[in-house]
């Protein structure tokens, strides 16, 4: 029974990997109620006007994609249905690829054309300067757009000059730079800001809701699952959730039988 | 010096609410337009009372000239009528800022902060248009000094102050107490392992750049330990994901060779970068560990998702695990995993703790007083605001 | 050289910490302008930054196989994947470099084909170790651990559909643990850890604490 307790870890990782992949070949469907939080952000950008701006940006590299992909196509969905111009950028250099992919692919299904319904602004190196760049004068961060376009002059920047000018912005973050743009963004230049992020970085995101620094939030896939049951375009993140409550329900299942073994045999000694 | 302080505080004080005042002056039934408090001189905000029948279908317009006697061509602002009344006004009087720049021409725009702009309100249904205003007019002029963040302001001065009186009071008194850090004390235990055994010691940076004062307190450790570690002729590894740390890093390291008089035994390429993305930067260090087997690894920053998966590769690698960082939802994991972790504010104190330096650490008892005094001002502030008083909160406002 | 390498840096961090600090509190065109400078001149430092970057991996990397430290053959995939995606990135899908970015290029499908799977999967083993982690280490020792274990394992479930499919209280609980105490524990760490931050930039601003310059005081 002790011996238990000192398992191969490899053997956990084969009930992990059984967890995933058994739900995904048998899937099933489960209903995902929309938390407030993501309603909040859902409901901002649902009263936005046609033509308004929305910044989003994408600052997730690959290994942050299952999670927050979800969370951008969702949005990109959202915006485009409602004629909403939008303006995508990142500050991570291996965010561009997805963002890219994003933007031209959803931007397609609703015939949005880049330039003159959105823009993909591409990567800048200096994280936060950047923030503080756009701030002040957006074309002189970003003089030309991904594809080498001039930004001055833009129709889907029309009316833009400034982070001042925005409507609403969305952060989909897999790291710490969504703290920038809530220092030197948000309080700065007085726009309202929403943040996606891992789920593992969920919990940091609650005292910035409570101080109303964020208005919106998606955590984890979970948040992209419920964005996409608002948006009615159920897709990757929907299904998702069913091996994900596997996984999780089996983690409760170790954690509890871990505990039944320590106190049936480690404790006592 | 502390009287030339506060009449400066008070002299602020007075200026701000006079300008405040003065911009919210005037007629009570009038269209007044006035140059935008605290803003750059690119702004003038137009406030006028509300009308009756007010509702999505009626808008105001709002037209601008350079001249008094118009003509009114430029459309400054365009709102329905039932919208953006000013803030506590109880919805009897509307309030919008107008941006003079985007207004009218580049040259125009360049003399901005010198022209007078004219401004004319009409109030504009389905059926007709009427001008409800008299013309209005204003000047924009930059303010050098933004009132909504007076209290922001007398705070920093406050904490300066008493962080340098802290500092000055630790220099004439040494031996204060610092409590025992674990942590901190086994890291000369973590470098002796190290050097018994001849393996390196790791130092993980955390994710943020250089930005981040959490790097900057990092940096500090880093110069503290790689300082040690010539001493004791053990090689440092240091992995970085960002180039501008990369070159404070071999700078600090080198530096601390210099200093130990064993500038022959720094090798640059033991300061290198890992990768530039988070998770090669996992891959990368978890190859190093498993590969050269440091005896002791230090993670020290502010951590992501990666915490648990390096610390863990660390921990079945054998090697003794110090943990610093500011990240609060990565605390668990590093507590299950190393085997000392340094928790938030630790993070700061560790230089002045390592170092005993006098001055360093008179600024931890600084922040134990505003610590004190913000442990108060939250008490004292829950109790009003229970009390339906919330005169704390906006002292504290943002501005 | 002390004067280079140590008065010179702590006058400009003197300088440029105190104006940034004030510039907060000045709204004037001309503080908005110095900002705009000083953020252009972070952007460049951080774009050439990338090349002492570059520089310092493929260093590295060329001396361990020069030297053919343990574990050598590695280094060499570092040139074969970096060199594979700089030539095509360059190529350009045969429209070179400096012309507009194409799509659908060959550096496209390295990126979608080899990069995306591959960090998903780093990632992904966050979720094996996590429990692996909680079945060794997540005990009920004492009073606080078994709260701690119990308001885990309801945000576990409160997180995903199964939390509601079993009780619709639990999605709710679950939110209570995580906007109540868990954000006052939370709100005290950021605290403290804000109040160090700023006592840590007064010290560098002031230069009390050089331990950054290197080299001990």
């Amino acid at each position: 029974m002790e011996k238990l307790l000192k398992i191969d870890r490899r053997i956990i990782f084969i009930f992990v990997a059984l967890a995933v992949t058994i739900p995904l070949l048998f899937r099933f469907k489960m209903s995902v109620p929309p938390t407030r939080h993501v309603i909040s952000m859902y409901d901002k950008i649902d009263s936005l006007s046609k033509d308004s701006h929305v910044l989003i940006s994408f600052d997730y590299d690959p290994s942050s994609k299952e999670e927050l992909q979800p969370m951008a196509r969702a949005l990109l969905h959202h915006c485009f249905k409602k004629d909403i111009k939008v303006i995508g950028m990142t500050l991570y250099p291996a965010g561009t690829g997805l963002a890219d992919k994003a933007i031209t692919e959803i931007g397609d299904e609703y015939g949005k054309r880049s330039g003159i319904d959105y823009v993909f602004l591409g990567f800048k190196a200096g994280s936060s300067l950047v923030i503080l760049n756009m701030g002040e004068d957006i074309y002189t961060a970003f003089q030309k757009d991904f594809y080498g376009k001039k930004t001055a002059g833009m129709k889907a920047l029309k009316g833009v000059s400034s982070l001042r000018d925005i409507d609403y912005a969305v952060n989909l973050t897999a790291g710490g730079i969504y703290e920038a743009w809530i220092v030197y963004g948000r309080e700065k230049y007085n726009f309202d800001l929403g943040v996606g992020c891992t789920a593992v970085m969920g919990p940091e995101m609650y005292p910035f809701i409570q101080a109303k620094q964020l208005m919106g939030f998606l955590g984890g896939l979970k948040g992209a699952a419920e964005y996409e049951t608002l948006v009615g375009h159920k897709d990757r993140a929907a299904a998702g959730m069913a091996p994900q409550s596997v996984v999780h329900v089996l983690v409760v299942c170790f954690i509890l039988f871990g505990n039944f073994i320590y106190f049936t045999t480690g404790r006592k000694k | 010096m502390i009287k030339l302080f506060i009449t400066f505080v008070f002299s602020i004080l007075i200026l701000s609410c006079t300008s405040t005042a003065f911009a919210m002056g005037g007629g009570k039934s009038e269209f007044q337009a006035f140059d935008t408090p605290n803003d750059s001189g690119k702004s003038i905000t137009l406030r006028w009372p509300s009308s009756p029948g007010e509702s999505d279908h009626v808008e105001y317009v709002v037209y601008a000239s350079t001249t008094k006697n118009g003509p009114f061509e430029t459309e400054a602002l365009r709102i329905k009528s039932n919208d953006m009344y000013e803030e506590g006004s109880d919805s009897s009087y509307h309030l919008a800022v107008v941006e003079t720049d985007k207004l009218f021409n580049k040259e125009a725009s360049d003399n901005g902060s010198s022209i007078e702009y004219f401004f004319k309100l009409v109030k504009v249904s389905n059926l007709d248009s009427t001008s409800i205003g008299v013309i209005a007019s204003a000047t924009p002029k930059g303010n050098w000094f933004n009132s909504s963040r007076l209290n922001n302001f007398i705070i920093l001065i406050i904490f300066s102050i008493l962080t340098l009186c802290c500092i000055k009071h630790a220099k004439k008194v040494p031996g204060l107490f610092i409590r025992k850090i674990k942590g901190l004390d086994a890291i000369d235990d973590a470098l002796g392992r190290a050097t018994e055994m001849g393996k390196p010691a790791l130092f993980v940076h955390g994710l943020n750049d250089m930005d981040s004062i959490s790097t900057i307190a990092a940096i500090n450790i880093l110069g503290r330990i790689a300082l040690r570690v010539a001493e004791y002729d053990t090689p440092l590894k240091v992995s970085n994901i960002y180039p501008i740390v990369l070159s404070v890093s071999q700078e600090v390291v080198k530096e601390s060779y210099l200093e130990a008089g064993r500038p022959d035994a720094y090798v640059e390429d033991n300061v290198f970068l890992a990768a530039s993305e988070q998770f090669p930067y996992v891959v990368a260090l978890s190859g190093i560990m498993t590969r050269e087997k440091p005896a002791a690894n230090f993670f020290v920053g502010y951590f992501y998702a990666e915490s648990l998966i390096l610390s863990e590769t660390g921990a079945a690698t054998g090697a003794i695990q110090i943990a610093a960082t500011d990240a609060f939802t990565q605390l668990p994991f590093f507590i299950t995993t190393c085997d000392y972790t340094l928790m938030g504010e630790e993070l700061y104190a560790a230089s002045a703790y390592l170092s005993r330096e006098p001055l360093l650490l008179g600024s931890l008892r600084a922040q134990d007083i505003i610590k004190g005094v913000l442990i108060g001002v939250i008490i004292f502030g829950a109790i009003l605001a229970t009390c339906g008083v919330d005169f704390i909160s906006s002292i504290f406002r943002p501005g | 050289m002390n004067f280079f390498k140590r008065t010179i840096p702590m006058i400009i961090a003197f300088v440029m910490g105190l104006l940034m600090a004030f510039q907060y509190y000045v709204p004037h065109e001309s503080s908005q302008n110095l900002l705009k400078v000083v953020t252009r001149w972070g952007m460049i430092i951080s774009g050439f930054a990338m090349f002492i970057g570059a520089y310092s991996l493929f260093h590295m990397h060329w001396n361990r196989i020069r030297q053919k430290v343990s574990g050598w053959g590695y280094s060499i995939f570092v040139f074969i994947g970096a060199g594979i995606t700089i030539i095509f990135g360059l190529l350009n899908g045969g429209e070179f470099f400096w012309n507009d970015k194409q799509a659908g290029t060959m550096f496209d499908w390295i990126f979608d084909n080899v990069q995306v799977p591959a960090g998903a999967t780093i990632f992904s083993i966050l979720a094996f170790f996590m429990a692996s982690a909680a079945y060794r280490t997540f005990r009920a020792r004492n009073k606080e651990a078994t709260i701690l274990l119990i308001a885990a394992i309801i945000v576990m479930l409160g997180r995903v559909p199964i939390g509601t499919m079993i009780s619709q209280y639990i999605p709710v609980v679950a939110d209570w643990i995580m906007s109540v105490p868990n954000l006052a524990a939370k709100r005290a760490i950021l605290i403290g850890v804000s109040i160090g931050v700023i006592a840590t930039s007064i010290k560098i601003i002031f230069g009390i604490e050089r331990a950054y310059l290197g080299g001990g005081d």
